[in-house]
C-alpha cells in the first residue's frame, strides 16, 4: 500500500486525461464511446476512493505527498498533496462525473466523442487544481480547467452559448491573471513556488510585505471571487449556467465554483491570515448581500434553470462567509456546504435537464401538475429540494447550521442576516416547486411525459443516498476536515498574536 | 594587424552558410532541368541543405564550442583590441541558439509552401532558394560582430524577402505589398545605415566591442553627446523598423496580408527572429553603454507597441491582417524583456525573449499552416468567415488551430505562457510593476481576438462547401509545430535550458547534447 500511497493522486489525476487521449483514438461509435467514457470516471472514482480510506483522520497536516522538481529554472516542482479539505473536493469531482457521463448518454447527439474528451480533460483539470501544493501548478492546473468548460458550454449549449462561452471565458481569465502577478510577485521574492516554502517566508518577513500583502492579497482574492462568484462579480454564471449542456452545469456549479472557494480558504486565509482577518468585514458583507440577493432574485425567476443557478450564487455566500467568519465552525461548515452543494445543486441541474430533455424548455409557466406523470421524478425532485433548503437530517442542513453559528461568534448580526437566507430559499424553492408538481396539469403536452428511464435513476439514486448519508452522519466527513481546519486557523491565530504583541 | 586572410576555424564557423549558398545556387540550377511536375523535388533539395547546414552547427557547438568559450572568426581581418581578440563573427551561444531557430523556421515553411505554390500556379524553384538565401543572410545577422557584416546579413535577407512577398506575381495584394515594403524597408535601410555610419564616425571602428568601449568613453565625458544620442536614435529606428515595432509599424499589416500565405508565416517568424537576434547584438553588447538613454525609448515603443498592436488586432476580419496586429502586440511584450533586463545584472528578460521566439516559431507558424491550408481552389481563404465552421470540415486542423491560438494568447498548458511568463517575470524581478500590470492587461485583450477565431471555427456553420484538403508536407509541418506548442508547453524544460545555456546562465544539473550544461 506504501508504494500506491506515493503515487495515488497522480493515478486519480491522470487516468481521465489517458481515458481522454484513447477516446481520441476510438471510432465513431456512440455507443461505444459512452461505455468507455462510464468505465475511465468509474475507474477514477473507485481508485480515489483509497484516499478516504487510507487518509489518516487526525493528521493536520498533507498527505500522500509526491514531490517531483518539474523545471529547475524557474523552480517548479510537481508537488501534488492533499489534507482534509482537498480530499473530500477531489472525491466530489470523481463521484460527479460518471453521474454526469450517464445524464449525457442521450441528451448529446452531436460530436459525442469531442464532449466526452472535454469532460474527462474536465475532471482532469479539476482534480489537478484541488490536489497541486506548487503554486504554478496549480495556476496551471486553474487555467486548463476553463479551456474544456468554455468549449462545453460553446459547442454543446442551447441558444445564446456562444456568448456565455466569452463570457464565461473572459471574466474568469482577466480575474486570474491577476492571481498570476501575485503568484509571480512572490516567486521573486520567495524563490520558490512551493505552498509550503511561500506560506513559511510570509509569516517570516511580515513587516518587509506589509505593502505588498494587502495588493497580493486582492490579487489572489479577485480570481477566487468572480469564480465563486461573489456579489458583484457574478453575472457571468446564470449566462453559463442557463446555456451550458446539463452535465457542463452539474460540473460547473459542483465543482467548479468550488475552486474559488477552496483557493479562499487554502491561498487567501492560508496564505496572508493576517491580511484576511482585516478585510473579513467586507467580504462577509459581500457574502450576505450575496446571499440575500441570489435568494430574492431565485424567487423571481421564470426559468427553472436561472433559478437553480441564482441559487448557487445564494449557497456560496455562505461558503464565502463561513470562510471569513475565521472560526472554526463556520470553516468546517464552509467546507460542508461546498460538499453539500456539490451533490444537492448537481443533482437539481441533472433533474432540471431531464425535464427539459422531454419537454426543451425551462420555463416553469410551461410546467404544472407534473407530479401527477412523473411520479418518481416528483420524488427524487423533492428530496433533492428539501436537501437545498437544509431540512435537518438533509446534507444542507449540517453546513448552514455550522456556518451560521460561526457567523454568530464572529459578530451577531451577520449571522442573523445570513439566517434569513435559509428562510428565502425554503421560499423559492418550495414555491417552485409548487408550480412545477403540484395542482393540475394545464398544458396537454405534460400528460404524456414517460417516467424516469433506468439510467437516470441509476444515475439520481447515488446522490439521493449522498444526501441523506451527509445529513445522518456528517462525522465522517467533518472528521478529516476538522484537524485541517484547526491547522489554518491555528496559523492565523499565531499571525494574529503575532501582531498584538508588536 | 590580420594574421591569415582565412583560417581553419573561420572556414568552419562559415560552413553552414556555406552549405546554405551552395544548396540555394543547386536549387536554382537543377530547376533548370526538372519538368513541371517534378517541382517538389526543389522542396525536397532545399530541406536537405537546411539539414546539412544544421549538421555544420551542431559540429560547431559540439566540436569548436564544447569548452563554452565564444568563438571569434576574423573573416578577414582580425584585429586585438586590449588584449581581446575581435573579429567579425562572434560565435557564442546565442549565435548557435538563433540558427537553430532559423533553420527550424525555413524547414516548416519550406513544408508549407509546397502545395500551396502548386494551387498558385507559382511553383518556381527560386522560392526555395530565395528562402535558403534569406537564411544566410540571418546567419549574418546573429552572429555578426561587425557593422559591415551585419548589414549585409540585414540586406541579404531584406531583399530575399522583398522577392518572396511579391512572388505572387499575377496576384495585385502581392505586388502591392512587395512594393511597399521594398520601398519603406529601402528607407529603413537607409536610416539604419546612417546610424551606423554615425556610430563608426564616433569610434574609429565598424566592431561592435570597440564601439562599445568607445561609448563607455564618449558617455562618461559626455552625456549627452547629441551626435552619440542621434546615431543611438537612427540606429534604433532601423532595428525598431525590422521588428515591426510602433511606430515604424505600418508596413506590417499590408506586407503579411498581400504576401503568399506560407511568406507571411515565414516572416513572422524566421525574420523577425533575425531582426531580434541583430536588435539585441547591437542594444545589448554595442549600444550598451547608452542604456540609460535609449531606456525611456524602449518604454514608450514597447507601451505604443502593445497598445496598437491589441487594439487594431480586435477589428479584424482577416485572418493574415490579424495575426499581423497580434504578431506586433508580440513584439511589444518581447521588448518589456529588453527593458528589464541588461543581461548583466539581470539575464531573465533576455532569457524570455529567446524562449519567447523560439515557442513564438513554433505556434506563429502553426497558426499560419493552418490558414494556409484554406486556400483551396477559388477560394483565398484568408478572412475569418473563410475560417467559420473549419471544425465540421477538418476537426484536427480545427483542433490544432485551436492549440495555436491559446498558445498565442499564452494559456498555460501550452507553449506560449513561458514567453509571457518569463517576460513578467523579469520586470517583477527588476519592480517594473506599471509595465508588469500594464502587459497582463494586454495579454488578457489578446484572449479576446484569439477567441472570436475560436469561436468562428467551432461555434459557427461553415460559409462554403469546398473541403479543407492537407497535404502530406502540411501534415508534417502541423505535426511538428503541434508538438513545439504542446510539448514546449508541458515539458519546457530542455528549452527554458537552451535559452539560459545561450546567454551563459549557469545552471545545475546533467548534460545532453550539450545544452544541459
Amino acid at each position: 500500500m506504501s508504494t500506491l500511497n506515493a503515487y495515488i493522486l497522480t493515478i486519480v489525476t491522470f487516468i481521465p486525461l489517458g481515458g481522454a487521449v484513447l477516446l481520441a483514438l476510438f471510432p465513431r461509435r456512440d455507443r461505444d464511446l459512452r461505455v468507455f467514457a462510464l468505465v475511465v470516471s468509474l475507474l477514477a472514482f473507485v481508485l480515489s476512493l483509497h484516499l478516504p480510506v487510507h487518509f489518516a483522520r487526525h493528521h493536520a497536516g498533507f498527505q500522500f505527498e509526491q514531490d517531483i522538481q518539474w523545471i529547475t529554472t524557474p523552480n517548479i516542482h510537481y508537488h501534488l498533496a492533499i489534507d482534509g479539505i482537498s480530499m473530500w473536493l477531489v472525491l466530489l469531482t470523481t463521484f460527479l462525473t460518471p453521474l454526469c457521463v450517464l445524464i449525457s448518454w442521450k441528451s448529446v447527439h452531436d460530436r459525442v466523442k469531442e464532449f466526452f474528451i472535454l469532460m474527462l480533460l474536465l475532471e482532469t483539470a479539476l482534480i489537478g487544481v484541488f490536489v497541486s501544493l506548487d503554486l504554478f501548478l496549480f495556476y496551471f492546473f486553474w487555467e486548463a480547467s476553463l479551456i474544456p468548460m468554455a468549449l462545453l458550454i460553446g459547442v454543446y449549449g442551447h441558444e445564446r452559448r456562444v456568448y456565455a462561452a466569452v463570457k464565461f471565458f473572459l471574466f474568469t481569465m482577466i480575474a486570474s491573471v491577476f492571481m498570476l502577478a501575485a503568484i509571480l510577485w512572490l516567486y521573486a521574492h520567495v524563490g520558490s513556488f512551493q505552498f509550503a516554502d511561500t506560506q513559511q517566508w510570509l509569516r517570516g518577513h511580515g513587516t518587509e510585505i506589509q505593502g505588498a500583502a494587502p495588493w497580493l492579497f486582492l490579487g489572489f482574492f479577485v480570481a477566487f471571487a468572480v469564480k465563486v462568484p461573489l456579489f458583484p462579480l457574478h453575472t457571468w454564471l446564470p449566462d453559463a449556467h442557463v446555456e451550458a449542456p446539463t452535465a457542463g452545469s452539474v460540473l460547473l456549479a459542483g465543482v467548479l465554483l468550488k475552486m474559488g472557494t477552496y483557493g479562499l480558504l487554502r491561498f487567501n486565509v492560508g496564505l496572508f491570515p493576517d491580511e484576511a482577518r482585516h478585510n473579513a468585514s467586507w467580504i462577509a458583507t459581500l457574502a450576505i448581500i450575496g446571499i440575500i440577493y441570489g435568494a430574492l432574485v431565485a424567487m423571481v425567476q421564470p426559468n427553472l434553470k436561472k433559478l437553480v443557478a441564482y441559487s448557487s450564487v445564494s449557497h456560496l455566500g455562505f461558503v464565502v462567509l463561513g470562510i471569513f467568519s475565521m472560526t472554526q465552525a463556520g470553516q468546517v461548515g464552509a467546507v460542508f456546504v461546498m460538499l453539500a452543494h456539490g451533490v444537492s445543486t448537481g443533482a437539481l441541474f441533472m433533474l432540471v435537464g431531464i425535464i427539459h430533455e422531454r419537454r426543451h424548455t425551462f420555463e416553469i409557466a410551461e410546467f404544472g401538475g407534473l407530479a401527477t406523470p412523473m411520479p418518481i421524478y416528483a420524488t427524487f425532485f423533492l428530496i433533492i429540494t428539501l436537501s437545498s433548503i437544509g431540512l435537518p437530517l438533509l446534507n444542507g442542513f449540517v453546513g448552514e447550521f455550522l456556518v451560521l453559528s460561526g457567523a454568530f461568534l464572529a459578530h451577531p448580526l451577520w449571522g442573523i442576516l445570513a439566517a434569513t437566507g435559509v428562510i428565502w430559499s425554503a421560499c423559492y424553492m418550495l414555491w417552485m416547486y409548487q408550480r412545477v408538481f403540484f395542482g393540475k396539469v394545464n398544458h396537454d403536452v405534460n400528460l404524456a411525459l414517460p417516467d424516469l428511464s433506468l439510467r437516470e435513476r441509476i444515475a439520481l439514486w447515488p446522490l439521493a443516498v449522498a444526501a441523506f448519508a451527509m445529513g445522518v452522519a456528517p462525522l465522517i466527513w467533518i472528521n478529516a476536515v476538522d484537524p485541517t481546519v484547526r491547522n489554518v486557523l491555528s496559523i492565523a491565530a499565531q499571525f494574529a498574536s503575532q501582531v498584538v504583541a508588536r | 594587424m590580420p594574421t591569415s586572410f582565412f583560417t581553419g576555424t573561420d572556414y568552419a564557423l562559415s560552413l553552414p552558410m556555406i552549405l546554405l549558398s551552395l544548396f540555394g545556387l543547386g536549387v536554382l540550377i537543377i530547376d533548370l532541368m526538372l519538368p513541371a511536375e517534378w517541382k517538389r523535388w526543389n522542396a525536397i533539395t532545399a530541406l536537405i541543405g537546411l539539414g546539412f547546414s544544421t549538421a555544420a552547427v551542431m559540429r560547431i557547438q559540439l566540436g569548436h564550442f564544447a569548452d563554452g568559450r565564444p568563438l571569434v572568426g576574423s573573416f578577414a581581418y582580425l584585429s586585438n583590441v586590449g588584449g581581446q581578440v575581435v573579429g567579425s563573427v562572434l560565435m557564442d551561444g546565442f549565435s548557435i541558439y538563433f540558427f537553430y531557430l532559423f533553420l527550424l523556421g525555413a524547414a516548416i515553411a519550406i513544408l508549407m509552401s509546397a502545395h500551396y505554390l502548386e494551387i498558385e500556379h507559382e511553383h518556381h524553384g527560386e522560392f526555395y532558394a530565395l528562402i535558403l538565401f534569406s537564411v544566410v543572410g540571418m546567419m549574418c545577422m546573429a552572429s555578426g560582430y561587425d557593422l559591415v557584416l551585419l548589414f549585409i546579413g540585414l540586406e541579404l535577407m531584406a531583399i530575399s524577402t522583398y522577392v518572396l512577398v511579391g512572388f505572387l506575381r499575377r496576384d495585385k495584394r502581392s505586388n502591392e505589398a512587395a512594393l511597399k515594403y521594398l520601398l519603406l524597408g529601402a528607407f529603413s535601410s537607409g536610416i539604419f545605415a546612417y546610424g551606423l555610419s554615425l556610430l563608426y564616425g564616433l569610434s574609429g571602428s565598424t566592431n561592435l566591442q570597440v564601439i562599445a568601449q568607445a561609448l563607455q568613453r564618449h558617455y562618461s565625458a559626455n552625456p549627452k553627446d547629441p551626435i552619440a544620442i542621434v546615431a543611438m536614435i537612427t540606429t534604433a529606428t532601423g532595428l525598431l523598423f525590422k521588428v515591426a515595432a510602433v511606430p515604424f509599424h505600418q508596413w506590417a499589416p499590408d506586407a503579411y496580408e498581400g504576401a503568399p500565405t506560407s511568406v507571411t508565416g515565414y516572416m513572422s517568424v524566421a525574420v523577425k527572429s533575425a531582426a531580434w537576434a541583430m536588435l539585441l547584438r547591437i542594444f545589448l553588447w554595442g549600444l550598451y553603454p547608452l542604456r540609460p538613454v535609449y531606456l525611456p525609448l524602449l518604454v514608450f515603443v514597447s507601451v505604443a507597441t502593445m497598445t496598437v498592436g491589441n487594439f487594431a488586432a480586435l477589428s479584424q476580419n482577416n485572418l493574415k491582417r490579424l495575426l499581423a496586429y497580434s504578431s506586433i502586440s508580440h513584439v511589444g511584450y518581447m521588448l518589456l524583456g529588453l527593458i528589464a533586463s541588461d543581461n548583466i545584472t539581470n539575464k531573465t528578460g533576455i532569457q524570455g525573449i529567446l524562449v519567447y521566439l523560439l515557442v513564438y516559431t513554433f505556434m506563429n507558424l502553426g497558426a499560419f499552416a493552418v490558414v494556409t491550408s484554406l486556400r483551396r481552389r477559388d477560394i483565398i481563404g484568408d478572412e475569418i468567415d473563410d475560417i467559420a465552421g473549419l471544425y465540421s470540415k477538418a476537426p484536427t486542423e480545427a483542433v490544432l488551430m485551436l492549440l495555436f491560438l491559446l498558445s498565442l494568447a499564452g494559456i498555460p498548458p501550452l507553449a506560449g505562457f513561458y514567453g509571457k511568463y518569463f517576460i513578467f517575470l523579469s520586470l517583477i524581478q527588476t519592480q517594473h510593476y506599471v509595465l508588469a500590470s500594464l502587459a497582463v492587461l494586454y495579454a488578457v485583450l489578446g484572449l479576446y481576438y484569439y477567441m472570436r477565431i475560436g469561436s468562428a471555427m467551432f461555434m459557427r456553420p461553415a460559409t462554403d462547401p469546398e473541403p479543407v484538403a492537407i497535404s502530406p508536407g502540411m501534415q508534417v509541418a502541423l505535426a511538428v509545430t503541434a508538438i513545439g506548442t504542446v510539448g514546449i508547453g508541458i515539458l519546457p524544460e530542455f528549452f527554458i535550458r537552451a535559452a539560459g545555456w545561450s546567454l551563459g546562465i549557469q545552471q545545475a544539473g546533467t548534460s545532453l547534447l550539450g545544452f544541459l550544461r
